[in-house]
């Protein structure tokens, strides 16, 4: 299990993980938080973006864009398909 | 908060962003909505009544949109003190949270706090009538049982369910005790000792004598301060202590943000089964086959460039024939007023100081209601927030976010409804950075001095096969946009400096947009424009009127009376009228010469002689504050061409080349005509604009700030341009 811990931005598109650990500054960590971003959530990468420098991701719902750097410090599990 | 009569019930409207709050409001409260500001910050108040069989005549206030409670700004802060009541706010009787159904977990997080803080609560499910088609179904009665407070489902934008919750807001009003269930998700172990520390320390009256209230906020404060908040009024001692246990829980390995927030999840986790239901998989959305393409790496940025250059285009076109018609409109009754009032100083000070004052605003209008119209719509349907995401990469390297680009981009018509525009950046340090740059975009105004400027001393030659004339316009473009920029990343590296805030930008479903809204969010700004910023600009035009029309009767050194009476015995007709038109001219341009205006150009003459201008040119510099374009006709009645000039002036342009310097060179060198260039693009010659920054920042503080630093880059940059350039011997005119 703990092998398949990577950084949210290098997930491949469509795959689902769970959150594992949230890194970053305490503002980024609890807007996240409170958007419902916990440890053992199910998140999605619908799609990166490298000529934006973001990624879309799917969280209860909700869909969200981050920055590739943020996105990295977002720590999941990738789910076996 | 004067809008709340004695004895009229309070009900505040809160819920996440893009939730439909704003066209709820309006189904509620009808036409007499209000907008205002919330006590010292410049953020949109929305306020109005509403009336009800049983409790009367009942007040709605909106409450900024938020995903939660907690805040690390003073605007964030609203929503707590809003909703609870905290001086200034007045303590509401009931709080109507709006829910977007289709997107209820995120959004019952909010709903959960505000029960915590013990606020009478009543959910607005809105958006029912989306979830069919996203395979969702919510009970209502077991959403109802779970949360403990009133549930009502609606579709506000097909007005939907207004009536059930009209009913359901009275019934709460009679009854507020059904609408204060007290927590169900109590906090325990470490954290309730954490809470607990914190509790005896939140101020009596925030927490109205309610110990549910009193916790709630020991959490908030939990949650919300730490060394790098900007909220404001927290009492030191509270302050101290959360640092204190924020410490103590970190050095025990535990995080308190998330023992707090987990807390609330897991119960709604745990209770979601029994109300939110899935009918099969959750098919592909429009609004995901739409980002497919809007956000596509290869072609979403060429759509979003078209769709910016339509909307920038009409901006700037559509907008010209309105500004038109107001002018003319103006001058139309400035005449009528003229032909039926004696002539004398009262006259003059009725057409040409209030008519043209009161038509200096309103000339605004147009822009102000077009780009308003354009925003509105984009927010609306969403679109907005994909420009954010389009262009934050580019933005961000200006230390700006990328909601940025629309107000920078409507600047390149007119400043004032592009610094109106950054309302809709939510945090202040960038919005100001926006709102301090905007200024140096190439507005419309810039446009007719450019044009007179370039025409006047830059011969029809071509370079390159391309006209030098167009050249150089587009070279003033890309110099004003590079100078804007570089202004920003500075701005925000200095100045405006401050921790880094990450993006976390929600890219909502797309919608059709509410009409009735965006009219009426295009009416709002147009008033408040008018209200707010159209009387110092109204006084600025009435002030500039006098400068340069008084004093009325001084010294000319020239009778102009016995001139004239010469001339009347000119026999020949055309003959005698140039003569007399003549005169005409050269007495108002000795009238101007001789006014407070002129004796403060020749006042100013030392410190604007070194970028190459003269006296007269000091007098255009000071009549162009009323409006950059206002030059042109500055200088025509300077040069006694008459005031009735425009840039294609040929006489004018003759005139200003004929003129020359005590020395015998000419005035206007093609070196003095870019140094000309370079102080019309920087500074800040629009009282307008420093009119509309002081009333969006309340203070005079950044207006002054703005006006400063722009002039001192405009003298700099020209003194460079004509100081090097003599140096370099490309020779000026001193």
């Amino acid at each position: 299990m703990a092998s398949n811990l990577i950084p949210l931005r290098s997930l491949p598109p469509g795959r689902f993980a769970l959150l594992v650990e949230l890194k970053g500054q305490r503002a980024f960590r609890r807007r996240l938080l409170e958007l419902g971003l916990l440890p053992g959530t199910t998140v999605r990468l619908l799609r990166r973006s490298d000529v934006h420098n973001l990624v879309e991701i799917v969280v209860r719902g909700c869909h969200l864009s981050l920055r590739h750097s943020e996105a990295g410090q977002i720590l999941v599990d990738l789910q076996d398909e | 908060m004067s809008s709340t009569l004695a004895g009229s019930p309070l009900v505040v409207i809160a819920g996440n962003p893009n939730t439909g709050k704003t066209t709820l409001f309006n189904h509620l409260t009808g036409l007499e909505l209000k907008v205002g500001n919330y006590p010292g910050i410049t953020i949109d108040r929305h306020s109005g009544h509403l009336q009800l069989p049983g409790a009367g005549n009942v007040t709605l206030v909106d409450v900024p949109g938020t995903y939660s409670l907690s805040a690390r700004s003073e605007e964030e802060q609203i929503a707590l003190l809003a909703t609870c009541g905290v001086a200034p706010y007045p303590r509401p009787d009931l709080v109507v949270v709006v829910v977007d159904a289709t997107q209820l977990t995120r959004n019952l997080y909010l709903v959960l706090q505000l029960i915590e803080v013990n606020a009478p609560v009543l959910v607005a499910l809105n958006m029912t009538d989306m979830l069919p088609g996203r395979s969702e179904r919510i009970e209502v009665d077991a959403l109802q049982a779970a949360l403990g407070v009133p549930v009502v489902p609606i579709a506000a934008l097909k007005n939907q369910g207004l009536g059930d919750l009209r009913q359901a807001m009275d019934k709460a009003l009679a009854d507020p005790a059904s609408s204060r269930p007290g927590t169900r998700w109590p906090f325990g172990g470490e954290t309730l000792t954490d809470l607990q520390a914190i509790e005896k320390l939140v101020p009596d009256p925030w927490c109205h004598g309610d110990p549910e209230r009193r916790r709630a906020i020991a959490a908030w404060a939990l949650l919300s301060v730490d060394e790098n908040d900007e909220l404001k009024g927290i009492p030191e001692p509270l302050r101290e202590g959360v640092m204190a246990r924020r410490e103590g829980a970190a050095q025990a390995g535990r995080d308190i943000d998330t023992e707090l927030v987990a807390r609330r999840y897991d119960w709604i986790d745990a209770h979601e089964g029994s109300f939110l239901f899935h009918d099969g998989p959750a098919p592909r959305t429009w609004t995901q086959r739409i980002d497919s393409v809007l956000l596509n790496p290869l072609y979403g940025f060429p759509i979003f460039l078209t769709v910016m250059g339509v909307l920038f285009q009409t901006l700037f076109t559509g907008a010209d024939p309105l500004i038109g018609g107001v002018e003319s409109l103006f001058g139309w009754i400035s005449s009528k007023v003229s032909a039926n009032m004696p002539e004398g100083i009262f006259r003059d000070f009725i057409t040409e100081g209030l008519i043209a004052g009161v038509g200096s605003v309103v000339v605004f209008l147009p822009q102000i209601l077009l780009l308003f119209l354009f925003i509105s719509v984009m927010e609306a349907t969403g679109y907005m927030a994909r420009v954010a995401f389009l262009m934050d990469r580019l933005m961000k390297l200006m230390g700006l976010h990328g909601r940025a680009f629309v107000p920078m981009l409507s600047g390149f018509a007119c400043a004032i409804p592009a610094i109106m525009a950054t309302r809709t950046m939510e945090r202040r340090r960038e919005r100001m950075v926006t709102m301090l740059v905007v200024p140096l975009m190439t507005c419309s105004a810039r446009l007719p001095v450019y044009t007179l400027i370039i025409a006047t001393l830059f011969p029809p030659q071509r370079f390159w096969g391309m006209p030098v004339q167009a050249l150089l316009m587009v070279a003033m473009y890309l110099f004003s946009t590079v100078i804007a920029l570089l202004a920003a990343a500075v701005l925000s590296r200095t100045l405006l400096k401050g921790p880094s805030v990450p993006l976390i930008l929600e890219l909502p479903p797309y919608r059709m947009p509410d009409f009735r809204r965006v009219i009426q969010e295009m009416w709002s700004k147009g008033k408040v424009f008018l209200s707010e910023a159209g009387g110092v600009i109204l006084v600025c035009t009435v002030a500039l009127w006098f400068l340069l029309s008084f004093p009325r009767t001084p010294e000319l050194g020239r009778d102009f009376g016995s001139e004239r009476a010469t001339a009347e015995a000119i026999a020949s007709e055309p003959e005698r009228l140039s003569m007399l038109d003549k005169l005409n001219h050269e007495e108002s341009s000795a009238q101007l010469q001789a006014s407070y205006a002129g004796q403060l150009g020749r006042a100013i003459e030392p410190a604007i002689a070194p970028l190459g201008f003269d006296w007269k040119i000091g007098i255009g510099l000071i009549g162009s504050f009323a409006a950059r374009e206002v030059f042109v006709s500055t200088m025509g009645l300077v040069y006694g061409v008459g005031a009735e000039v425009d840039e294609g002036s040929v006489p004018l342009r003759t005139r200003m080349r004929a003129e020359s310097r005590p020395n015998g060179k000419p005035v206007y060198s093609p070196l003095a005509g870019f140094s000309l260039l370079v102080f019309f693009a920087l500074a800040c010659q629009c009282m307008s604009t420093v009119a509309v920054v002081k009333r969006e920042t309340n203070s005079w503080h950044w207006p002054l700030f703005m006006l400063g630093y722009m002039t001192v880059l405009a003298w700099v940059a020209s003194f460079v341009v004509y100081q090097g350039g003599l140096l370099l011997g490309i020779g000026g005119g001193g």
